[in-house]
Parts: C-alpha cells; structure tokens; sequence
C-alpha cells in the first residue's frame, strides 16, 4: 500500500501559481518520473509529496491514506535532495542511521541495518570519513543510503544526479532504477533531463508553468506527443517542427531521410558526429531541422541537399493552441499495418 | 630575502605593538623605580607583594564571578536571538535592529542609561519597586547587588552583538539539513542539539573567546557607574590595573598585575587553539 495520488492541488506563491490543478497517481511498486524545465513546478510538486510544503487546495493521498495536513514525519517516505543535505559533522555511519536514531531503534538492530545498506550502495570501507573527504559520487551514495536504511516504501529523489559527471551519473541512473526494482518502492523523481525520464521511468509526468503538460508512459510522450512543447522536449535532438499552412508539422529527426531530387532542398549548416549516427543541422526556410543518419555523415557545411521523410512519420499540431492534431496519414497507416498481419 | 620584505609590515606592526610591550611589561615588572627616577631590580617580590595583596585577590574573584555571570548567559541569549530573528517574519529586520542597538551605542552613554536605571528613589528601577510599594535601593551602592547589576547591563550590551555572528552562522546554514532531518522524523529540538547546534560550534568558540576577553576588558562601565565600589566590590582586573597605573601611579606593580593578565588571556588561547580546534568541526 504505497501508491501515491495527487488529486486537483495547487500550490501558490503570492500571485505566482507555482503548481495549478495537478493531479497524478504513482502505482505502487512504479517510478514516476516528474520532467520539465527549471520553474515549471516539478521539485514544488514534489516537496508537496515529501510534506515540506503544504498544498493550498487539493488532497493528496500516500498507500490510500489522507496525508494532505500531515508534516514529512507522519508520511512514512524518505527523500534525496539535491544537495544530498547530508550532515557535514557526522560520519558516512552516523548520516546514514540519522533517521533510525531518532526512531530510537535499537543498537543491534542499527548496526546490522547499516551493515546491509552499506553493502548495498557500496560504501562499507567508507564508514568512517566525513562527507567532506568524499567525491560526489560517493556523497550521493550516503543520500541513497540514509533513504533506503528507514525501509519506507515510499522514496522521493529530487534531481539527485544533477552534481555529478555524465558517466557517473548514467552509472547511478541504472543504479537507482535496479534498486527502486529490487526494493519495490514508489518512487517519485524529480528532472529536468529527459535522458533520465526516458531511460528510468515508469510514467513520466512532463509540467509546464506549474501544470501537467503530458503524462503516460516514456513512448507515448515520444511516439505521440500531446502537445508541441512535449514534441520539443523530448528526445535528443527534440523532435523538428516546421510550420507548414495551417498547421505545426512534427518530424523525429530519425524519421528524415537524405534522399536525392526529393521536394525539400535544405542546406547544411553544422554536422555532429557522434560516432554510431550523425545530426546534420539544416536550415528550410528560415527554420532550423536535423536529421540523424547511421555512421558517419559526409555532408559538409554549406552544402545544398535534398530531404524526404514518410507521411505516416508526421506529427501534426495546432500552430496557436499546439494541442495535437489527428494525422489522418499516419492513423491509415497503421490500420494498414494492423490489417496486414 | 623578498619573503622577508613581504612580511616586514605585519612584522613591524606586530612587534612594536604586541611583542615588545609584552616583554617590556615582564620586564618592568622585576624592577621597582625610586623617587629619583633609577630602576631597582627586585626580583620576584613584586609578585609577592600581589600575593598578599587582598584587593589584588577580591578584583580576581570579582572578575570570575563576572566572567561566570555574563559568559554564559550572553550566549544563550545571543543564540536564542538569532533563531528567533532567522525566520521568516513580519518585521524580522527592525527586531534584528533592536538587538544590535546596545552595541553600537557610545559605552559611555551605555554607561549612564544604566545608572540612571539604578538610581536610587527615582531610577527606573525604584520607580518600579514603588509601584509595589516598595521602599528605595542603592544598586550600585551596595555590595551585595552591585556585581549583579553590572552582569546584567553586560549580557544587554554583548547579547546583541553576539548574536549578529549566530545569525551569519544560521545563514550559512543550508535549510535542506533542516528538512532532511524533519523528514527522517527528528523534533526541532533533536535537530537543534546533534545539527544545527554541532554547526554553530565554530561560532561558539569565537563568541566564547570574544566574551572571555571583553569580560577582562571592562573598565569604562566601572569608571563612570562605580569606581569600583562600595568597598571593592566591583573592582575587575584590568580596573584595578589602570587605578594602580595611573591613580596611584605605581607602574612597576600594574606591571606585574598585567602579567598576571596576559597569562590568563593565554590560557584561554591556549585551550581554545590546543583542545576544542581539534573536536570542532569546521566546514
């Protein structure tokens, strides 16, 4: 019984609607994923999860219980924060039992807990330093620690991975997913990298001015963006959006091809080779497009090419409003796909 | 040789302000001078004379009495201050005013806003007794209340000032450790005690050292409130130093009464930099 819900919650500041009518649920067992850019709401929205602020209208509930007026304590959750907030006096041991301590659980039972955590997030030489003779990486292994040591089935990470280097953190990231698995917590984690929504999550919550933008799962925010915001935010290159007549049309830079004599001449203006594929950027019309290709592309800078991409790859959407539009191309498509098997 | 030259300013400054006095103190202090102007070397018997010297002794009580009164109870006061004033609140920056007030005020117009507090029959204080009904007193006239008057005005004046150092501390202090701790279940007062208390140790220390200093230091307040009266009573070290140096003139013995002084102060430094650096945590 740890899933959590938030049902119509809005948070304030002043005149400033930090989170608007948001409501989500996380399955019990699942890790869901809050993405957006820096303002939009999400660590606020969190922090309402964790208790740290109190919603001023809404009902939130964690395993089914009403914790909506209940403080951090009462809510049986742990949390990583960003800073990692571990206690600077005390040891790599003594942060880690922080919480038990104050539990007032046992010696034994303290030591034997600690013993088992600290194998876990491998830290069991460390024990004794402060966490100021420690790397990032091993700090953050402490947050992980002192989270999952009080056992709670319920664990909020507030951008954990942002101090760290990009191989370390797509180390921890499947680190903290195999844990979240092994341990069967709800997790809720808060990013604004779309690279750890999609490779981690469950579900991914995508906020935007303090409401829900999008939410479903990592390919249906990919594969059917509900919105262009959605379209640009996710994936890496983010999907290309060209305005054509009435209408925002969406192409994965995937899902363009070079093909010669084809309709769309563009031009060349920077090349990315990132070994396994390349981005050419191109410029069509004044807007910019980019297109990935297998190996290593020749095309040079400043060079003319033509371009082509499939109807049923298109996503179409309302230039004023952005909401998605149906493409009736890519719905007869599939129908044929369906049919054909 | 350019080391040298790079250090000479602090060098010079040092030695003829701090070294050579130093030396010149303990120097004087093994002479007497006679009436024609020649120095005498005496030896230890100045010291001896301050042994048997029982305002020597009552001062040094005095001063400990004084230093146990408004050590302790200034810090508090400055530490509860500063937490109170940390928060989040509706006209945090005139309270964090208030408190600050007393130190930046003249000390001797401290001095006499205190005296007349105590005056007798129509001080503050009388004033407020003979609303109760009660009869007059002389505060600062009596021996068995006058001690305690100056610890209070002391801890008024040195709270604030303290505390401006306890709220540079609390700042530093990031507010995730607060909610780390509220989320692992800990009480504000668990919190305080093995967190935010432990991280204000180094500001303690300094705070602690300041007190010890400035509680050797008063002369002023005494000068204008007391002279050191009734009987003594509220003679301090250095007062009687400067009442030996300059009233009575007798400069070899306020010598020997400074060396006495200085010992205590390096005492202090020696505990605060031998002993509790090493068990302060310091970020």
């Amino acid at each position: 019984m740890s899933a959590i819900t938030m049902s119509h919650v809005s948070k304030c500041w002043g005149p400033m609607r930090a989170v608007d009518d948001v409501s989500l649920t996380a399955d019990e067992g699942s890790l869901l994923v809050l993405l957006g850019p820096s303002g939009c709401g999400k660590s606020t929205t969190l922090r309402l999860i964790a208790g740290l602020e109190e919603a001023d209208a809404g009902r939130i509930t964690i395993g089914g219980a009403d914790v909506t007026h209940l403080g951090p304590a009462q809510r049986k959750i742990s949390m990583v924060f960003q800073s990692y907030a571990l206690f600077p006096h005390l040891s790599v041991a003594e942060n880690i039992v922080f919480g038990l301590r104050v539990r007032r659980v046992s010696r034994v039972e303290r030591d034997e807990r600690l013993k088992r955590v600290a194998d876990i997030v491998g830290l069991s030489h460390l024990l004794e330093r402060k966490p100021s003779q420690l790397s990032g990486g091993q700090r953050q292994r402490v947050a992980l620690g002192r989270a999952i040591i009080a056992e709670a089935r319920v664990c909020l990470m507030d951008e954990p991975l942002s101090n760290l280097d990009a191989k370390l953190r797509h180390e921890m990231r499947t680190e903290i997913r195999a844990l979240q698995q092994r341990l069967g917590m709800t997790m809720v984690y808060v990013t604004h990298d779309q690279t750890e929504a999609m490779t981690m999550a469950d579900r991914v919550v995508l906020m935007r001015d303090g409401r829900i933008e999008q939410n479903g799962t990592p390919e249906e925010l990919y594969n059917r963006p509900a919105t262009a915001f959605t379209a640009r935010f996710v994936g890496t290159p983010p999907m290309n959006l060209v305005r054509q007549g009435d209408r925002l049309i969406g192409v994965r830079p995937e899902h363009i091809r070079i093909v010669s004599g084809a309709d769309h001449v563009v031009r060349v203006k920077a090349v990315e080779h990132l070994g396994a594929d390349s981005i050419v950027l191109c410029e069509f019309d004044g807007q910019s497009i980019s297109v990935r290709l297998d190996g290593f592309s020749k095309a040079h800078p400043g060079e003319d090419i033509t371009i082509a991409w499939e109807a049923r790859h298109e996503h179409w959407f309302n230039p004023t409003s952005e909401a998605r539009l149906e493409n009736e191309n890519a719905i007869k498509a599939d129908r044929l796909a369906s049919l054909g098997q | 040789m350019n080391a040298w030259l790079l250090l000479l300013p602090a060098a010079v400054l040092l030695v003829a302000f701090t070294h050579y006095p130093i030396l010149a103190t303990i120097r004087r202090s093994l002479f007497i001078t006679k009436r024609n102007g020649a120095e005498m070397f005496v030896g230890l018997d100045s010291y001896q004379a301050m042994a048997a010297d029982p305002i020597f002794w009552k001062a040094l009580i005095n001063n400990f009495w004084f230093a146990l009164g408004t050590i302790p109870t200034s810090i508090a006061f400055a530490l509860v201050m500063a937490i109170w004033v940390n928060r989040n609140m509706r006209g945090r920056g005139f309270v964090r005013l208030a408190y600050f007030t007393p130190t930046v005020l003249p000390m001797i117009a401290v001095a006499n806003i205190w005296l007349f507090f105590y005056t007798p029959d129509y001080g503050l204080l009388d004033q407020l007794r003979g609303v109760f009904g009660l009869g007059g007193w002389n505060w600062l006239g009596d021996p068995s209340t006058v001690m305690g008057c100056l610890i209070v005005m002391v801890i008024w004046k040195e709270a604030g000032f303290f505390m401006i150092f306890y709220l540079a501390a609390l700042q530093q202090l990031s507010p995730d450790l607060d909610e780390a701790a509220a989320i692992e279940g800990a009480s504000r007062w668990y919190t305080f005690r093995r967190i935010t208390f432990p991280l204000l140790m180094p500001t303690t220390l300094f705070v602690a050292i300041n007190a010890v200093i400035n509680s050797f230091k008063l002369v002023d307040h005494l000068v204008i409130m007391t002279k050191g009266g009734p009987n003594n009573a509220s003679t301090l070290l250095l007062y009687y130093i400067y009442e030996v140096a300059f009233a009575f003139q007798d400069s070899s013995y306020a010598a020997t009464l400074t060396v006495v002084l200085l010992l205590l102060l390096s005492a202090v430094a020696l505990v605060k930099f031998g002993y509790l650096d090493r068990r302060i945590h310091y970020q």
